[in-house]
Formats: structure tokens, C-alpha cells, sequence
């Protein structure tokens, strides 16, 4: 149970940091963060919107330099940036390699704590248009 | 095909044909790709075949396609689970508690109904999430404030019925929830409080109507499938004011909660918070050294040294901006009975804020805009989590108990401690602190085993000294409900008193809450 300790430390940094002064970092918690600009397809418009609404909150941009605790983190950016290390960028819209496949993969069976969305959340439809803005800058 | 259990394979099949017609082809999933987009991302049961694995999914869209389907559930007999956006992660997620269950996925109804910003409230359906309704309320420029809990994409029906919290004035969901409309497992259609009335003109500001007040059984309960709930929504206040409280002893604690509970149970604090000990998370090298073996006057001389609190808590007001600074002011002249006591101001702000403003609050939850950020918790390595919530006395005493009562629990199973100087506890709900205790889920088999193990023995343990979960994960329903004892289990008799009345045929989420239906008693006692 290692791990408790670090667990009350994100649960108090929550709180402290939810109530206390305000830090000046960049904003992480805009419902609808717009990340580039971009001329789209109606597919691609589509599929940024089904971003920004289903999968922003948790790999929209980290705030910069903030204290340590929730509030400061973006959990799938965060995860990217520790798995890769700087090797590929931890933002899913700055990737140019990923695929339809691999994106689908992830969405439908999830991945650590990113749960599964199901088709009453996320159809097939828009799930391809997913797929065409996170590989809108994938070259050929 | 997976197939409920009891049900035919034969009867199942003209069952999902019927769905099919109620509700359309494309609503009805049935193989096991789809399906399986309804098992518990986080599943204490990982690679364990007691995982609850749903035989199916219905997805209906209205109302009358809610009656349609649970009508021919009836008519077969097969076992539905209803969720609403299917997001109660760490409590189960979207998965039924009875394998071969088929999901009744009310995603769909995602309409919401009416907003006032006047009187004060909104009309949703279960699948409007908190992000659909912040969004609706910000597109419209109206003048409330949500109460999000910490994820944001969960249902405000379905946190509500589960008697989840979140931080504001509004904090406890079920108890600002008002009006509901139910579809009985006969498919017949009830509305509760003034909605009973044709043409109520006050069915979301007036809850208890007339005659005996139902919408309790409704909740944590498997009696009726809920299409529609009115919530109080919180006028858009002036302004925010926190101020932190900061005391030098171990002993303050007691003072220090006293004071809180009244200050809380007076109503000039309204909103969550949490009592902790700042030792508990710092990084000296020194404290972590104390934490580990060091005594509780080693802790003391080292909160004088460094000029730190040994315990502390921040409250939050909201309100006029005359009226917060007066509460903080009238909470500082409460709090100094106890010697020593230092005072700090927290955050500080007036409403609306621009968006420059907005931008600068690192976590948006408290000010009534949802998000996601919760997840972080565990790390970025986290496969998950479930969480032990235990509702326990708001007293020093009782803070002091239950860190040492739980630390045992924890030694004993795994060796380890399990807190370290203190664990926070929140006012979720007035009048009584709760503990949200983190439990990781792991893609292993022995560590599963072994945390539902000390889950299973928290449990028990809380229970002996007179404490009880207010909530939980599927997997512990049972054990919960088990400890609910007085009286040879009087309250779980009526429970099932009133499943075999209003649900003769058991077909609504069995096994919720420890309610399980008359012809599956026996087997799962």
C-alpha cells in the first residue's frame, strides 16, 4: 500500500490547491480548449469536436509549473509524458503517428485509468471522426 | 451469445428480438465486442472469472421505449442493470453486479428538460452528464452554478440516486434533487412530489407533494428506473472567500473539529472541506523520518521549528461579499479559544469571472465548472482505483479512531501502514465527516485478492465500532449491506419487502445495495 501516501498527497493537494490563492499558470479546466488552428474537413471539424468534448478533460494541455496536486495535472497527458518521456509528444493532437486502428484500440478497450467508452458515448460515426483529426497531420 | 442466468436461450433470443422492435436494431448490442465496452474499467476481478460480465445492452431513448423494454424484461424474466452515463468508476463503473445481466444504457436521454434561472433549478434526464449541463447553462447565460463532484462526466441523476457529494453549497446531490419521474418494473409511470399533479407548475420547487414521501427508496435501490429528476441548482453568488486555520498540537484536533461542527451546523460554513494534517504529505526528509517512527511530541517540536500546522482546514465560504468576509471573520473569533490558533487568508474572488480569471484557478471543481483532473489520483500509472467511504462521527475523537482503528487493519493484512500522520475526511454531508479512502486496482490476481480482503475487513472493522459505508463498490454490496444488521437485518426484511411488492419478478439490478430478488435470496445469502 505504498502508494496510500502518495494518493493523500494528491487528495490534499486537491483541496489546498482548489481553495487557495490563485497561481497564474496557464488554464487546464476550459470545458472546450481549442489546441492550433487548423483549416478542417466537416469530418475533421466533427471529429475536434468530439475531442474537445470527450477526451480534452483529460489530454488537454498540463498547467505549467503549478504546485504539486490535481488540479495542476491533466491525467492523459500526464501518462503520455511519462511513458514516452519526451520521445513523442505527451498532447494526442500534436501526434502524426498514430492510426485509426491503434486509436480505436485504445478508446473501445481503454487503457490504465482511462476507461472503455461505449457506443451510446461515442458511435461509430464519430469515432472515425476522431480518427481524422487525431491523424489529420500524419504524413503520407 | 452470453445468456442471463435463469433465462433460456431460446426465451433470450425472442427477448433481444423484441428489444430490437421497442427500441431499433442499432440499440440492442449483443456481441461481445460491444458488450464488453460495459465491463468495469476499473474491476477489482481482473483476469478473475467472478467478473460480472453483462449478456447484453439495451439502449432506449425516451421514456416510452424505458416501459417497452422493461415490460418484455418482465414478460422473460431476464435480469436488467440500469446506469445512466455509466461513469461511477471506483463504485463499479457501467458493469452489472449479476453476471449475464443485460445493461439498461440510459446514455441516450441526454435532453435537458428546463434550466430556471429565476427559481433556481433544472429538469434532466439520466444521461446528461455534468459537462452537458455546465455547457447548456453557459450557452444560455444563465445565472446558477452546478455542484459537480470530482469527475465531471458522470450523470447528475446518477450521482444524485448513488447520494454522491461535491463541494459546493449544493454538496449533497440527493438531498438537492427534486421531483423525479420513475418507470416501475410493471412499466407503469410514477412522478414524485408535485409532479404528481397533471400540469404542476411547481414539480422542481416544492419536493414532498402529498401523502408519503417516496423518493428515497428510489436511491440506492433496485425498485423503479428514474427517466427524470429535478435538481436546486445554486444562484451564481457574489462572491468566494477561503480562510485556513492552522493549530499547533496534536490535541487541537479536538478544539478543532468542535468548532468546525459548529460553524458548519449553523450554516456559516455550507460546503466541503477536508480537516488534515499537513505532516502527513511533506517531503522533508526530517518529517518523513518522524512520520515513520518518531513520536507525537517529536511531531510537536517540529511543527514549533518549522512554524507549520499540525492540523489544519480550509473554509470555504460563498456568498455576498459583505456576508463571507463577516462569516470568516465571526469563524476566526470562534476559533481562537484555542491557543496558538493562526489564521490565514485563502482565495478570494467575485462572480463572474473572465475568462482571464478563470484561467488562473488551477482546479475549476469548487466554483461549479466540471472536469476531469480527479484522475489523476494513483499516478500515471494507475490501472484504477475503488474507494472505501466510511461515514464516521465529526469529532477529534473519532478522526483519531479511525486513523488508528484502519492503520491496524492495514499492518495486519499487508504488513504496511496504510496512513501515515492522518488521512483527510471531508463534509460531504452535513453533520458527519466521510473518509474516501483510495484502494488501487491492479492487473493482478494476488494483489486484487488481497486488497478485497482488507477492503472486506475495513469493513467489518468499521462496522464493530459503529460505522458504516455510505456507498459502494458492486463487489461489496453485499458485505455492506450484511453489517446494515439492527434487528436481525430489519432494514434489508423491508427492503425486500418492498422489491418483491413493487418488482415481483426481480427483474431490476439485482443484488443492488445487498436487495436481491425473492427467487435469488436463498442462493446468494
Amino acid at each position: 500500500m505504498r502508494r496510500a501516501g502518495k494518493v493523500l498527497l494528491a487528495a490534499l493537494g486537491f483541496v489546498l490547491l482548489g481553495t487557495g490563492p490563485a497561481t497564474g499558470q496557464d488554464s487546464s479546466w476550459t470545458l472546450f480548449p481549442s489546441h492550433g488552428q487548423e483549416s478542417a474537413t466537416p469530418i475533421i471539424q466533427r471529429g475536434k469536436e468530439v475531442f474537445q468534448n470527450l477526451c480534452s478533460g483529460c489530454h488537454g494541455p498540463v498547467i505549467k509549473n503549478a504546485s504539486p496536486g490535481i488540479g495542476a495535472t491533466m491525467p492523459g497527458t500526464d501518462a503520455l509524458a511519462a511513458k514516452y518521456k519526451g520521445a513523442k509528444p505527451a498532447m494526442l493532437e500534436e501526434r502524426t503517428d498514430l492510426t485509426p486502428q491503434f486509436i480505436k484500440i485504445f478508446v473501445r478497450n481503454g487503457v490504465s485509468v482511462m476507461p472503455r467508452f461505449r457506443k451510446t458515448e461515442l458511435s461509430d460515426a464519430d469515432m472515425e471522426a476522431l480518427s481524422a483529426y487525431l491523424t489529420r497531420n500524419n504524413k503520407p | 451469445m452470453r445468456v442471463p442466468p435463469g433465462v433460456s436461450p431460446g426465451d433470450f433470443s425472442d427477448a433481444i428480438k423484441q428489444f430490437q422492435q421497442a427500441i431499433g436494431k442499432e440499440w440492442v448490442f449483443t456481441s461481445d465486442e460491444d458488450v464488453d465496452l460495459y465491463r468495469d474499467s476499473y474491476s477489482p476481478f481482473w483476469h478473475e472469472q467472478e467478473e460480472p460480465i453483462p449478456s447484453a445492452a439495451v439502449a432506449p431513448d425516451g421514456v416510452e421505449q424505458v416501459q417497452a423494454v422493461v415490460k418484455i424484461a418482465n414478460h422473460y424474466k431476464i435480469p436488467l442493470w440500469t446506469i445512466s452515463t455509466g461513469k461511477n468508476l471506483g463504485y463499479g463503473g457501467s458493469a452489472p453486479l449479476l453476471g449475464g445481466s443485460v445493461v439498461l444504457d440510459l446514455k441516450r436521454m441526454n435532453r435537458v428538460l428546463e434550466v430556471n434561472d429565476k427559481n433556481h433549478y433544472a429538469l434532466v434526464e439520466p444521461g446528461v452528464s455534468y459537462f452537458d449541463l455546465y455547457r447548456y447553462i453557459q450557452d444560455k447565460n444563465l445565472k446558477v452554478w452546478i455542484d459537480p463532484p470530482d469527475p465531471g462526466w458522470g450523470s447528475p441523476v446518477g450521482n444524485a440516486l448513488e447520494r454522491g457529494g461535491g463541494y459546493t453549497p449544493m454538496r449533497d446531490h440527493f438531498d438537492c434533487h427534486c421531483g423525479m419521474e420513475v418507470v416501475l418494473a410493471n412499466g407503469d409511470v410514477v412522478r414524485t412530489g408535485m409532479g404528481a399533479l397533471p400540469n404542476a407548475k411547481t414539480w422542481q420547487q416544492y419536493k414532498y407533494g402529498f401523502g408519503p414521501y417516496v423518493d428515497g427508496i428510489f436511491s440506492q435501490s433496485n425498485f423503479g428506473v428514474v427517466t427524470k429528476m429535478g435538481f436546486w441548482l445554486f444562484p451564481q453568488p457574489e462572491a468566494y472567500l477561503s480562510g485556513n486555520v492552522m493549530v499547533s498540537r496534536h490535541d487541537d484536533l479536538y478544539a478543532l473539529v468542535e468548532v468546525f461542527a459548529n460553524l458548519l451546523n449553523s450554516g456559516t460554513v455550507q460546503a466541503t472541506t477536508t480537516v488534515v494534517s499537513p505532516l502527513a504529505f511533506g517531503r522533508d526528509p526530517e518529517l518523513a523520518t518522524l512520520r515513520a517512527s518518531g513520536s507525537t511530541k517529536d511531531l510537536e517540536d517540529y511543527v514549533a521549528r518549522k512554524n507549520v500546522a499540525y492540523w489544519s482546514v480550509s473554509l470555504p465560504f460563498y456568498g455576498s461579499a459583505k456576508v463571507v468576509a463577516a462569516q470568516w471573520e465571526y469563524a476566526r473569533e470562534k476559533f481562537s479559544v484555542i491557543p496558538g490558533v493562526k489564521f490565514q487568508d485563502g482565495a478570494s474572488y467575485r462572480f463572474p469571472l473572465d475568462a482571464d480569471q478563470l484561467a488562473k484557478i488551477t482546479n475549476p471543481v469548487p466554483f461549479g465548472v466540471p472536469s476531469l483532473q480527479t484522475f489523476s489520483i494513483g499516478g500515471s500509472h494507475s490501472q484504477g482505483h475503488m474507494w472505501f467511504s466510511p461515514i464516521i462521527p465529526m469529532t477529534g475523537e473519532a478522526v483519531l479512531e479511525a486513523q488508528q482503528v484502519f492503520d491496524q487493519v492495514f499492518k495486519d493484512l499487508s504488513g504496511a501502514p496504510g496512513v501515515s500522520a492522518s488521512f483527510p475526511v471531508w463534509s460531504f454531508f452535513a453533520r458527519a465527516f466521510v473518509i474516501i479512502y483510495f484502494f488501487p486496482i491492479e492487473h493482478d490476481v494476488e494483489k486484487n485478492r488481497r486488497n478485497r480482503e482488507i477492503f472486506k475487513r475495513l469493513v467489518k472493522t468499521s462496522a464493530e465500532r459503529g460505522w458504516g459505508e455510505y456507498r459502494t463498490h458492486t463487489a461489496f454490496m453485499g458485505n455492506i449491506s450484511d453489517a446494515y444488521s439492527f434487528n436481525d437485518h430489519a432494514l434489508r426484511r423491508l427492503h425486500e419487502t418492498m422489491k418483491d411488492a413493487l418488482d415481483p419478478n426481480g427483474i431490476l439490478a439485482a443484488g443492488k445495495c445487498g436487495i436481491w430478488p425473492k427467487a435469488m435470496r436463498k442462493a446468494k445469502a
